[in-house]
């Protein structure tokens, strides 16, 4: 196995036309870890990878493997393992399409049932694979990047299209990819879909960092709030002004800036006031997510 | 080293997909009518000459012609679309199925893909090359032995012919790889390739033999290049092209230029861009 390397992206740039799709990105991505890359649609995640792969040309800006470019790099395909999409000659076996690019890049052919037995598609390696489901594609263009053994995975949206299976499956390849001391960046337009996998997150927008760090930091972002209702509002939000509570008022009640529903039912108790509704303000993360890049998909 | 490599993965290629012999049985059905077909044709015209003229107005051959290397050209005269097709199609399959991505990510070096494709496709043409030639001097041959005339198969003049146009079919496969790399689009080959072969090179040929300035001219269109390259074609003895002709290397020589240089500006520029 090769050694996971960090992925370097600095100042990076890339314009189509008068379009902005990645503007001035740098960040860095470990080895041993999962790093979630996450955006909405249209954001620049995959274009950021397609510069990074050396598929794209940078309008500005370098995006390296330990600073070397990819197209540098002496052995591709056993340094990093990249799936962007799962385009394949319709016509063209899964075991043939391996064969293909394990000859291009000097790989032995046993290469290739191992991969195909890896990601658990070797029972049907040779159909073609214009006869797949999204699901078994998915997991052929995995094989492609094990195809190597590299220690850098370049993974675009993997989990798109497949079943609860499949996406139970892919968690726990992620995870022993990184335990293993490998570099994993998985790109995905939604948080909820990578949170259970993910230990770094770097959420980009409108071609901008918006936030690169741990997924607990993302969570610490948004504190969390208290939701308080009663039937006579008026009468509560007196109270909690005495109480000193800064709160908004909501259609399901007051949204309190208080982490702690006791103090809020307190404050309620202190004012005498009837209480219909004390909880606390669930999915802080899915929140904090929305409100960095911009309240949700754009494109 | 990674040439080499390159130039296997793309064998490989042509190798799983269903396309390569399914463009061989093609050629190999097409050559054979053209040339039985004909064999048998002028063979019974030679052998009956007045019912011939009655039939058709006018002999066809002229008296004396040797028709053994007439017939077997055939497998280049008409059979070159194929591989021209073929060597496109390795070039706008890539793009048509986004194929480009896992290529470029297993060799990363553009230039040694797109010098891959051009050997490879050069040795695939050459291949369709000797199974078009195998049908079309088996069915001529058994045509003119039908009718007692001389097979030219002891002769190295016949030989020679075969393995010119062996190479004349590999040239045809590397201009498609050329024509591919230019226009991407694989309907837009497709159309171009049968076109341009079918119907506006020939045209180009009848009319451009019409005054000598042109003919001049006109002696460089590819396939006035391969057929003096082949050295025989039946657009000689139909008076469809001039009688005007280079030398057969020069032919060689026009067919090799074409594919370079129009592989070399597809390389720099359509093979260059942004792969989405």
């Amino acid at each position: 196995m090769a050694s996971g390397i960090p992925i370097e992206i600095s100042g990076l740039s890339k314009h189509f036309g008068p379009v902005t799709a990645v503007d001035d990105l740098s960040f860095t991505v470990q080895p041993g870890k999962v790093t979630g890359f996450l955006g909405p649609n249209g954001a620049g995640k995959t274009t950021t990878l397609r510069v990074l792969l050396g598929l794209e040309h940078a309008s500005a800006g370098t995006a390296t493997f330990g600073g070397t470019p990819y197209a540098a790099l002496p052995r591709p395909l056993e340094t990093v393992g990249a799936a962007l999409d799962a385009n394949f000659h319709p016509g063209r076996t899964a075991r043939n399409h391996l064969t293909v690019y394990a000859t291009a890049a000097g790989l032995p052919k046993a290469r290739v049932q191992a991969v195909l037995e890896q990601v658990g598609i070797d029972e049907y390696a040779d159909r073609r694979v214009g006869g797949y489901s999204l699901g078994m594609r998915q997991r052929l263009a995995l094989a492609y990047t094990l195809l190597g053994d590299p220690g850098v995975f370049v993974l675009d949206e993997p989990i798109n299209g497949l079943d609860p299976e499949g996406i139970k499956w892919i968690r726990g390849f992620l995870q022993s990819l990184a335990r293993e001391g490998r570099t994993v960046l998985v790109s995905s337009h939604l948080l909820s879909e990578v949170q259970q996998s993910v230990d770094e997150v770097v959420i980009i927008a409108k071609g901008r960092l918006m936030k690169s760090g741990t997924l607990a930091s993302l969570e610490l972002d948004s504190a969390p709030r208290t939701i308080a209702d009663s039937p006579d509002r008026p009468a509560l939000a007196a109270a909690l002004d005495a109480a000193g509570l800064e709160y908004t008022e909501g259609r399901s009640g007051f949204i309190v800036d208080e982490p702690d529903p006791a103090k809020v039912g307190h404050a309620a108790f202190v004012g005498g006031v009837e209480l219909a509704a004390l909880h606390r303000l669930r999915s802080g993360l899915e929140e904090s997510f929305l409100s960095l890049v911009g309240g949700g998909d754009e494109s | 080293m990674s040439l080499l490599r390159a130039i296997g993965s793309e064998f490989q290629k042509v190798f799983t997909t269903r396309m390569w012999w399914l463009l061989a049985i093609l050629l190999a059905a097409y050559v054979a009518l053209m040339s039985g077909g004909f064999g048998a044709f002028l063979g019974w015209a030679t052998e009956n000459p007045d019912a011939a003229a009655s039939a058709g107005g006018a002999t066809p051959v002229p008296p004396g012609t040797d028709l053994a290397p007439l017939l077997y050209s055939f497998a280049s005269s008409v059979g070159y679309v194929f591989p021209v097709l073929l060597g496109a199609l390795a070039v706008t399959g890539e793009f048509r199925h986004k194929t480009l991505t896992p290529t470029f990510l297993a060799e990363p070096h553009r230039t040694v893909v797109l010098a891959a494709k051009f050997v490879s496709q050069l040795v695939v043409g050459a291949g369709l090359g000797v199974v078009a030639f195998a049908v079309s001097v088996g069915a001529g041959a058994a045509a003119l032995a039908g009718f007692g005339l001389d097979t030219g198969l002891d002769s190295s003049d016949t030989w020679a012919l075969i393995g010119r146009g062996v190479l004349a079919m590999a040239l045809w496969g590397a201009i498609g790889v050329g024509l591919g790399v230019l226009v991407v689009n694989q309907v837009a080959a497709i159309v171009i390739v049968i076109a341009f072969t079918q119907f506006v090179e020939p045209i180009l040929r009848v009319v451009a033999s019409l005054s000598d300035v042109t003919a001049s001219i006109g002696k460089f269109l590819p396939g006035a290049a391969s057929d003096a390259l082949v050295g025989a074609s039946f657009y000689n003895l139909a008076s469809l092209g001039s009688t005007e002709t280079l030398e057969w290397w020069q032919g060689g020589l026009v067919l090799f230029g074409i594919a370079v240089v129009a592989t070399v500006i597809g390389g720099a520029t359509t093979w260059r861009r942004d792969v989405s």
